[in-house]
């Protein structure tokens, strides 16, 4: 039985070690796209591909062995969610950069700063979601406080995208409106990272209250 | 067959007590399908007939001093009676007791047959059911904050928590099953003990009439528990009283203790032993005992979290079962008596339980002039005023956990600052890193061009010089041969060997990490291939390749296509994708 338990741990802990990976390739294959490096931009783009794979087959192999060994009955529908969220992060990562990667938007090298740090605040959301998530498998006291950074980059992700739609729309009139919408759509992109990311902790609050003894 | 007919109503009493209790102990368990119903009503069964076998006496015999009901009519009205408001008030949903409802019968049963009803036994039984919730509450409150500092504490992965919890439902399953067993088994077969007397023999065995009842009353409990629990269990593990397995386990857990604590002869005797005042050995109502623990638990979450109707459901029960039970059992016994010519009193009329079995005489040793009623009373205050200090105690640490989560926030929140800090802090230090190495290039390409100034400088100088010597030149085959080799250096000037070098060099620098990739990938190609590559790369056309390679457009379109060939492409894959896939 014990046996058992440890397998499902260790796969919970891959799973999440996974969507960390992901967001750290998410954020270095914006970076390189931003900064015209095409090598490296491919190869993030590769690795996090097989990143989501390999979270989608840790998902399914956690959501068999919980079913099947009949762990947790109270709780393994609201775990299974919880990885269904989260693996929808790496979902939107790998969307995000492929779409870099397809339709190649034109980033005006003004906008290049604000881009990468509308990438790495909205991708702080996310890895903020991590330890909140181990935090709810062990101490779901202790979810709560780290729930908050989620929700504070998720607010400040917001905030600097408002600036940069601004920015595109009122002091860029050298691009044209199809550009404008273009990088309006890139920017909704990154933000999304951050609002899936709250939903998780929405979530992760919710399954923390009902865990706290 | 008489005796059998009779003890059916005890049998039925006890098929209700099982159905409806046994949920009370794993309704959690098997509602939340941490346990399975098979497993539970096997352990439930087992133990619960082990309780009532072993430690069913003491019960019984407070009951019996309550009112010693002598013939086996009697004794099958009072069951029946208690049997049918049970089931009644049950199917109705009204907060109902086994324990009370037996009492209630026993009570009409002795004004029906005018027999006196001892008011200490009663004091002490009507005592209990107050002391018993109380009790659970104060064992559910203790236990709850042990078992939450427990978790944690100890930080348990939620999955072997899982396994643990299992396990302990399973235990306190068991505990509470014993527990119910030798709480409840007098309500069920405590009315028929002094109606009949007889022996049976089993092989080398001989069963007393006690054995035999408490062995009866306790399979009609498992048989209520193997039947019909299970549509109860799944009703409370979903329903109003759906607690999470942790909270189940400090329920049953405190359920169980009270029980025990109520039935345990061997307590009574050790505490009896030291002249400390004993705990009565009364049947308790172990949903009543849960209500409490509920109730207990709720204290320790904060008050807002109690419901305080369980408490009006709780009185409502002590006073409507009994006054129920009684009412009808005078009623039935009327009849029965009258109408159906069922002695239903002995001539006897025992007041104290004198005519007791010798083996329950022998278990249990009563002090003389106890007084329950003030040992009842003391140990509510007791239980009050250490739930009040509990509750000071935790309105303190209440308070200072809020203060420090208020610091704690602060500095959350400075340390989120810090981090945004930190991130615009690395965008600067990127983009500055960025602006170096393009200042560094405009620098070199500075240079460079100063150099090509000078040198072109020197060069028109050098050609200036030429080409006046080439003027004042006379021998006009030599002027021709000066001005010819001044003309073929112009043209070899053309070329822009430096220049072109230079574009290369750029590009190359740009591209640095492809250019060690197409070496590793492709070593045959030729050093013109190499270049036509790395230009492509760069987004040149072929007509700007054209002027860098020092090659006309037609040219470059063949190198292009030899590339192609050499590079094995199909007709339908691009040249420039292909390369950018590199």
């Amino acid at each position: 039985m014990f046996a058992r338990a440890n397998k499902s741990i260790e796969l919970i802990n891959k799973f999440l070690n996974c969507v960390d990976q992901s967001l750290l390739l998410f954020k270095d294959g914006v970076k390189n796209y931003l900064y015209r490096d095409q090598g490296n931009f491919a190869s993030n783009l590769r690795s996090l591909a097989n990143s989501e794979m390999e979270s989608d087959v840790l998902r399914r192999e956690i959501e068999n062995t919980l079913y099947t060994q009949s762990l947790m009955p109270q709780l393994r529908g609201d775990i299974m969610r919880l990885l269904e969220e989260m693996d929808n992060l790496i979902d939107q990562a790998k969307k995000n950069l492929f779409q870099f990667d397809v339709e190649m938007p034109n980033i005006p090298a003004e906008l290049i700063p604000d881009m990468i740090k509308l990438t790495q605040i909205s991708t702080s959301a996310a890895e903020s979601v991590i330890p909140a998530a181990k935090s709810y498998f062990s101490e779901p006291a202790n979810v709560s406080e780290k729930i908050h950074r989620v929700y504070f980059f998720e607010k400040e992700t917001d905030l600097l995208a408002d600036v940069i739609r601004r920015k595109i729309f009122r002091e860029m009139p050298e691009l044209k409106l199809s550009e404008k919408f273009h990088l309006r759509y890139f920017t909704l992109h990154i933000e999304n990272i951050s609002d899936i990311a709250e939903k998780v902790a929405d979530l992760l609050t919710i399954m923390a209250i009902k865990r706290t003894v | 067959m008489e005796f059998i007919f009779f003890i059916t109503s005890g049998l039925f009493l006890g098929w209700s007590l099982g159905a409806n209790d046994a949920a009370n102990i794993f309704g959690t368990a098997v509602g939340t399908r941490m346990v399975r119903f098979r497993t539970a009503a096997l352990i439930g069964s087992v133990f619960v007939i082990l309780g009532a076998m072993m430690q069913g006496s003491g019960t019984t015999r407070t009951l019996s001093q309550l009112g010693s009901i002598d013939t086996l009519g009697g004794a099958f009205t009072a069951a029946l009676c208690s049997a049918i408001v049970v089931t009644v008030m049950t199917w109705k949903k009204l907060p109902v007791s086994t324990g009370q409802a037996i009492v209630g019968a026993i009570i009409g049963w002795s004004f029906f047959t005018s027999t006196p009803v001892d008011f200490s036994v009663l004091t002490k039984i009507v005592g209990s059911w107050v002391t018993g919730p109380i009790l659970g509450a104060f064992f559910s409150a203790l236990l709850y904050l042990l078992m939450r500092r427990i978790i944690r504490r100890t930080s348990i992965h939620v999955i072997k928590l899982d396994i643990y919890i299992r396990l302990a439902l399973i235990i306190t399953g068991a505990f509470g099953a014993y527990s119910l067993g030798a709480n409840n088994i007098a309500n069920v077969m405590g009315v028929f003990v002094n109606s009949i007397s007889l022996t049976v023999h089993f092989g080398k065995f001989t069963f007393s009439t006690i054995q035999l009842l408490f062995f009866l009353g306790g399979i009609s409990i498992a048989l209520g528990i193997a039947t019909y629990s299970k549509k109860v269990m799944e009703t409370v593990g979903n329903g109003v009283l759906s607690l999470t397995p942790e909270t189940a386990i400090v329920v049953v857990l405190s359920q169980a203790l009270v029980l025990f604590l109520f039935s345990s002869t061997s307590l009574y005797n050790f505490l009896s032993h030291f002249g400390l005042p004993p705990i009565p050995l009364v049947p308790v109502s172990s949903t009543q005992v849960v209500v409490g623990a509920l109730i207990g638990i709720g204290f320790v979450r904060g008050v807002q979290e109690i419901r305080f109707e369980m408490l009006g459901q709780i009185a409502l029960g002590w006073l409507l079962t009994p006054v129920l039970s009684g009412f009808l059992t005078f009623l039935t016994l009327f009849f029965m008596q009258n109408v159906f010519d069922v002695a239903v009193s002995g001539h006897e009329r025992i007041n104290s339980g004198t005519d007791l079995t010798p083996k329950i005489q022998n278990i249990i040793h009563l002090p003389a002039n106890t007084d329950r009623l003030l040992t009842i009373a003391a140990i509510g205050i007791f239980l009050l005023s250490a739930l009040v200090l509990l509750l000071h105690y935790r309105r303190n640490r209440l308070k200072m956990a809020a203060n420090e989560k208020k610091l704690a926030e602060q500095i959350q929140y400075t340390d989120y600052q810090k981090a945004l800090s930190e991130i615009e802090l690395n965008n600067i230090r990127m983009e500055n890193t960025s602006m170096a190495e393009h200042l560094e290039e405009k620098r070199k390409e500075l240079v460079t061009f100063a150099l090509n100034i000078g040198e072109m400088k020197q060069f028109l100088e050098v050609l200036s010089d030429s080409i006046e010597a080439a003027d004042q030149e006379q021998n006009l085959q030599r002027k021709h041969e000066l001005l010819h080799a001044e003309l073929v250096r112009i043209r070899q000037k053309m070329s822009f060997t430096h220049e072109v070098e230079h574009i290369y060099k750029q590009a190359e620098q740009i591209h640095s990490d492809f250019v060690s990739r197409l070496a590793l990938r492709f070593p045959d190609l030729t050093e013109h291939e190499r270049r036509l590559m790395v230009l492509l790369r760069n987004g040149f056309s072929s007509k700007e390749i054209s002027p860098v390679l020092n090659i006309s457009p037609k040219s470059v379109e063949i190198s292009r296509y030899r590339l192609r060939k050499k590079l094995n492409l199909r007709k339908d894959e691009n040249l420039t994708q292909f390369i950018n896939a590199i």
